[in-house]
């Protein structure tokens, strides 16, 4: 119950800031004044309407997980945003070793077998992905300055990066 | 005799030795990916898609070798259906049913085989059906105006939203936010930036192919975190494979039977292979009744959803190829893939590029028997690389979404928007919110709200022009009723559950 209701309200504000935005969509003489609001303002409300339908009658709550899981699964988006962003700067094979290691390991906690996946993937992939497929923009490595690693870290922090 | 002269055409290009490899690759590699539990076919298209693309490929060559990977998958997720009761993706499921079954009776290998001929069967058909239809339809298409290409689309997103879900809310929510997402970027017909938030990266809109990868294989991810990869190993022995020509030829009215059923459920546009498999699987089991043993691990009971799957996938070819209108998930990737070549499906495809749908359909015979004979002498190979341990498979899975994404854009904003939809896709699938919706909001937003504009400028903005024609009328009707049928009949489409040990 509580999940859907939680999900409902978080689309209605959505779709009410989403609303919002669509009145102000700036418009010129080539498209005219009204179409191009027309479909996103039916977009959001045809979505604050499901939204409502959710609050007011939800669906009985889906199994969560339990708390390590979600610790896990933190850790693997956090794992995930910080390979996206040092993909770049740090070049594919030590960023990949690590990634795939760890998501390894938290799927099936051992640390041996994990390792190895890790550095089995990282080579393998970079192997078929350079050689065998011939993907122009992979770099094998990169040694970053501090101030580059910075700007790609710094990304993911809120109104610091860019 | 059209057809065989445009079939000529079509063997023409999908004969020359490279694009047969290509569909020999193809294949092998659909098996595996359809075989593999967390890969279905929808995210094994979305993953090659960026690397396809980076190949090189000419329009005919990608659509060859996508096309074998989109009906090998429909043939390698009976592999794991029958050896370790988990549907490789979600048309198998029906499979499970009485395939577990029969595999627990030590009869493994025949189950494998039987289901292997019956999707031969199945998907033999469809793609005749296909080309008798296609062009046909493709006539019909060219009466369809922005007002009937308006409701078209409703009813796509009306039909896939009855039966993906048990909420017609959540479905209606998932499309919601699919389009809403289309919406994001400079408007094409004022040049003016919106619903960006003032962000650039935002301003090329987002990509449909970050969004798929994303909500289909990043999020399998998550699941599989959460469930430490459990439930994945071989539960029965296989033994020697021969071929039980008895059941073959017993099953043999139950195969063409659940391929028409099948091939029509493809066609309705959003409906799918899911819908393909379940009809097929219904009807056999009350047309044999209560002494049919259905559930119990009869042949009737696996050729009927394999025969019904497979007839599906080639049935959603048509309102794809014909109209723009993916049947399915993987459909709406498929097109995807066309829009990504330049290709726009619609019916000038069919005289102004032949080569490519008739190549196309050509590729798809072809594929049809390299898959029969793979998969039946074969089968112990794919069934070897099922026993890859998920702690690999997933991380590899990940890397390669990665790769793929950044080898399009190189951008990191496109690599952390991919993770955000993964997390989207979890905790949606986690409430029963349907993700094929989103991703085919996002792909078809933008001729929606074309197709609504055009017509309100032709029409000077009278909503009624909407329901001008007895085609659009037709199509409005058929809407709401997809839509609110599914209420009612909420009882009688109910899915069966899993057999459980």
């Amino acid at each position: 119950m509580a999940s859907d209701r939680i999900l409902g309200l978080i689309t209605l504000i959505t779709a009410v800031a989403y609303l919002a935005a669509a009145t102000q969509i700036e418009t010129n003489f080539f498209s005219g004044e009204f179409l191009p609001k027309l479909f996103p303002l039916m977009i959001g409300t045809v979505a604050a309407i499901c939204s409502l339908i959710l609050v007011f009658k939800p669906d009985p709550d889906p199994e969560w997980p339990a708390r390590g899981s979600w610790i896990a699964m933190g850790v693997a988006v956090l794992v995930l945003a910080l390979y996206a962003v040092l993909l770049t700067p740090l070049g594919f094979i030590v960023p990949t070793i690590f990634a795939a290691g760890i998501l390894s390991y938290q799927i099936s906690p051992r640390p041996g077998p994990a390792v190895l996946s890790g550095i089995g993937l990282s080579l393998g992939l970079f192997v078929l992905f350079k050689y065998a497929l011939g993907l122009g923009n992979i770099v094998a490595w990169r040694t970053p300055t501090a101030a580059k690693l910075w700007d790609a870290i710094s990304i993911l922090i809120p109104f610091v990066g860019h | 005799m059209d057809i065989l002269a445009n079939l000529a055409l079509g063997f023409g290009v999908a004969l020359s030795p490279f694009t047969l490899f290509l569909a020999i690759c193809g294949c092998f590699l659909g098996t595996i990916i359809g075989a593999l539990p967390g890969l279905g076919p929808s995210n094994g298209v979305a993953i090659l898609i960026p690397i396809t693309f980076t190949l090189g490929l000419d329009a005919t060559s990608a659509l060859v070798l996508m096309t074998s990977v989109y009906y090998g998958a429909m043939y390698g997720g009976r592999i794991s259906s029958i050896l370790l009761n988990i549907p490789g993706d979600e048309p198998a499921l029906m499979t499970t049913l009485d395939g577990y079954p029969m595999a627990k009776q030590g009869r493994a290998g025949d189950a494998l085989v039987l289901s292997g001929v019956a999707s031969f069967v199945g998907a033999l058909l469809a793609t005749i059906g296909l080309m008798l239809l296609a062009p046909t339809l493709a006539r019909v298409a060219f009466l369809f105006g922005p007002a009937e290409y308006f409701a078209l689309y409703l009813l796509a997103f009306c039909t896939l939203g009855g039966m993906a879900s048990n909420n017609q809310a959540k479905s209606a929510l998932a499309a919601c936010i699919g389009l809403g997402i289309a919406m994001i970027g400079v408007d094409s017909s004022s040049g003016l930036p919106r619903l960006t938030g003032g962000n650039l990266h935002l301003y090329d809109g987002v990509d449909f192919l970050v969004a798929i990868v994303g909500l289909f294989a990043i999020a399998e991810v998550f699941f599989f975190i959460e469930s430490h990869g459990k439930g994945s190993s071989i539960g029965v022995k296989l033994e020697k494979v021969t071929i039980p020509w008895k059941d073959i030829m017993a099953t043999k009215w139950t195969m063409l039977r659940s391929s028409a059923v099948g091939f029509v459920a493809g066609i309705l546009p959003g409906a799918g292979a899911s819908l393909g498999s379940f009809l097929a699987y219904m009807t056999e089991k009350s047309l044999a009744g209560e002494k049919g043993g259905f559930g119990t691990g009869v042949p009737k009971g696996i050729a009927a959803p394999e025969a019904g799957n497979n007839a599906a996938a080639g049935g959603a070819l048509v309102p794809m190829l014909t109209l723009g209108v993916p049947g399915s998930g993987t459909t709406a990737v498929l097109l995807a893939l066309l829009m990504t070549l330049n290709i726009t499906p619609g019916p000038t495809l069919f005289t102004e590029r032949p080569e490519v749908v008739w190549g196309l359909i050509a590729s798809l015979l072809i594929a049809n028997v390299v898959l029969l004979l793979m998969n039946v002498p074969m089968v112990k190979i794919f069934v070897r690389i099922l026993s890859v341990p998920a702690w690999v498979l997933l991380p590899g899975v990940t890397m390669i979404s990665f790769v793929g994404i950044f080898s399009l854009s190189g951008s990191y904003f496109d690599l952390l928007l991919m993770v955000g939809f993964g997390l989207m896709g979890y905790f949606l699938r986690k409430m029963d919110v349907p993700t094929v919706p989103i991703i085919l909001g996002i792909l078809l937003g933008g001729n929606m709200e074309d197709a609504l504009r055009r017509a309100m400028v032709l029409s000077d903005g009278d909503v009624m022009y909407l329901f001008s024609t007895p085609i659009a009328t037709g199509l409005w009707i058929a809407a709401i009723a997809g839509f609110i049928a599914p209420m009612f009949l909420r009882n009688l489409l109910r899915k069966p559950q899993r057999v459980t040990d």
